[in-house]
């Protein structure tokens, strides 16, 4: 079942309306809303290659849309709201100090051991002296459990590990709106459990709002609230997890279910098989 | 017909881009205010990567180009009775050409091709748009400093390369083949001219530098993401940066000599 699209902005923090993408010719999303609940786990879910991540990029203003809004409510502009493809660099800067993502590789800088990564934003943007810098830069990482791995190089990180520096990196600042980019592809179902339950446990202890890209289903619906589901750029399914499972549409249903035929093809268009094979 | 003329255009339009595009990543670069009191600090690092770890390889480069246009040039005038001649020869072809020319090669293939990697390494690994994203610009953290270290420190590399090269031709050109220490030395007092020769060389690293280092920052900073993207653009730093400086050679010789 949709959520509903209140018209009170103050229990939402993202809001597309009518977004309209291209890259040179092809179609990413042609005329998409959707709507992030402040305080929530929304899921952004559909197969491969369909512009989940593309999404990401444009509600964090790195792509301009070629039309329609998105208008970020952040705690200072609560009511107003801020169209964020519409602000020049130093206000987008100003914005993103709000917002963190937490890039699929991870993206550590590979020439600062995990320390340096995690303060790395703190020294950019608060004049703090270097003893505070560190007793924040431990608390981020004690959150996610590598404080014992701070003087360890980005490079001898295992994958998990990286991901959940870049985790404790991107929480240095108190973001208002953390981007998740495919948390958990290629992760052991361990590191996967670990993933899950700190973005959970994350989200709801420092009252953040999250957003994540994903096409690993029982892993995200275990603590999404709220799932949108892209395909061929549109939105082809929204509701809750357990609305979803019961979905009856044959696009959401083969997604869901992971099942190797259905609306997405299983065999790439072909001319008739006994006639190819006995021509 | 039609298809090459479109393919034609197609090329010039590509082209036309690309340059705009440099165009306004170069300005960009210049002119983003600089945070002076930690752009500082990036740029000693950056001087320390760029231009201390270029040392070897153009002074061991400069030893035997000096080595080997003494013994040339010794060879050559020897028939002529002008082996006194050997200390100008050298002196005016290394300040006037072969520093600047060879050092900007070497610098290119050297430290231009490891920034090119770098940076373009950074992209391909997304830690630039981390960077982005944690409302830090890149243009200013990354490039700048690299950019700025590159120019500063290719006319103090050809600086370095004049003189090793000027002393691998004395060792040669006086101690092994017997030229006249005095006439060696005062020979080339007389005819390089400060202005001329030596700072004429050295506006001519200025330039060189500034063409390879915007060459090999563009190239990383836009380089496609993946492996063969890096490859790439580390291979167009060397060749784009080779041409520009042997054109850019031509023309401000022409300049210098007042030939133009």
């Amino acid at each position: 079942m949709p959520m509903p699209i209140s018209s009170a902005s103050s229990d939402t923090f993202v809001k597309v309306t009518n977004l309209c993408f291209k890259r040179e010719e092809r179609v990413i999303f042609d005329n998409v809303s959707l709507r992030i609940a402040r305080n929530k786990i929304t899921a952004i879910m559909g197969p491969s290659g369909t512009g989940k991540t593309t999404l990401l990029r444009l509600i964090s203003g790195q792509l301009k849309p070629n039309s329609g809004d998105i208008i970020v409510y952040p705690l200072e502009a609560k009511e107003s709201g801020i169209p964020i493809h519409r602000l020049n660099r130093r206000k987008l800067y100003q914005l993103r100090k709000k917002i963190s993502m937490l890039f699929q590789s991870g993206a550590l800088f590979t020439n600062l051991n995990v320390y340096e990564n995690v303060v790395f934003p703190l020294r950019e943007h608060a004049r703090l002296p270097e003893d505070m810098l560190r007793d924040i830069a431990l608390m981020k990482l004690e959150a996610v459990g590598l404080r014992g791995a701070h003087h360890l190089m980005a490079s001898q990180l295992s994958g998990g590990m990286a991901r959940r520096v870049a985790m404790a990196r991107a929480l240095a600042l108190d973001p208002e709106l953390m981007l998740y980019d495919e948390p958990f592809t290629g992760q052991d179902p361990i590191i996967m459990g670990v993933l899950v339950q700190l973005i959970k446990r994350l989200n709801y202890a420092l009252g953040l709002t999250s957003v994540i890209v994903s096409h690993d289903v029982a892993e995200t619906a275990s603590i999404a609230d709220y799932i949108y589901l892209i395909s061929n750029g549109k939105i082809i399914g929204e509701g809750t997890p357990e609305a979803l499972f019961a979905e009856q549409s044959p696009a959401v249903n083969q997604f869901i279910h992971g099942l190797p035929d259905g609306v997405v093809p299983f065999h790439y268009p072909a001319k008739d098989y006994a006639e190819e094979l006995f021509s | 017909m039609l298809s090459a003329v479109q393919q034609f255009g197609q090329f010039g339009l590509t082209f036309s881009r690309k340059v705009g595009i440099s165009g306004i990543f170069l300005f960009n670069v210049l002119f983003r205010r600089p945070k002076l009191q930690r752009s500082f600090p990036l740029l000693i690092e950056q001087l320390y990567f760029i231009g201390v770890f270029s040392l070897i390889i153009i002074m061991l480069s400069a030893l035997f180009i000096g080595m080997v246009v003494s013994l040339q040039g010794h060879n050559t005038l020897q028939r002529f009775g002008a082996d006194q001649e050997l200390g100008e020869l050298l002196a005016l072809s290394v300040t006037r050409e072969l520093a600047p020319v060879i050092t900007a090669l070497l610098f290119a293939g050297r430290a231009g091709t490891s920034l090119t990697a770098e940076i373009g390494l950074m992209r391909a690994t997304d830690q630039l748009d981390s960077m982005e994203m944690m409302a830090v610009d890149p243009l200013w953290r990354i490039i700048s400093p690299r950019f700025w270290a590159g120019l500063i420190s290719a006319p103090i590399l050809t600086l370095i390369f004049d003189m090793v090269a000027i002393y691998g031709g004395y060792l040669v050109g006086v101690k092994w083949l017997g030229v006249d220490s005095g006439s060696f030395w005062s020979n080339m007092q007389a005819s390089v001219g400060f202005y001329d020769d030596v700072i004429n060389g050295v506006i001519k690293s200025l330039v060189f530098g500034f063409v390879v280092t915007w060459i090999a920052v563009y190239q990383g900073y836009y380089t496609a993401p993946n492996a063969m993207g890096i490859g790439r653009a580390t291979t167009k730093t060397v060749v784009y940066s080779s041409l520009a400086i042997l054109a850019l050679d031509f023309m401000l010789t022409s300049v210098m000599l007042k030939n133009w």
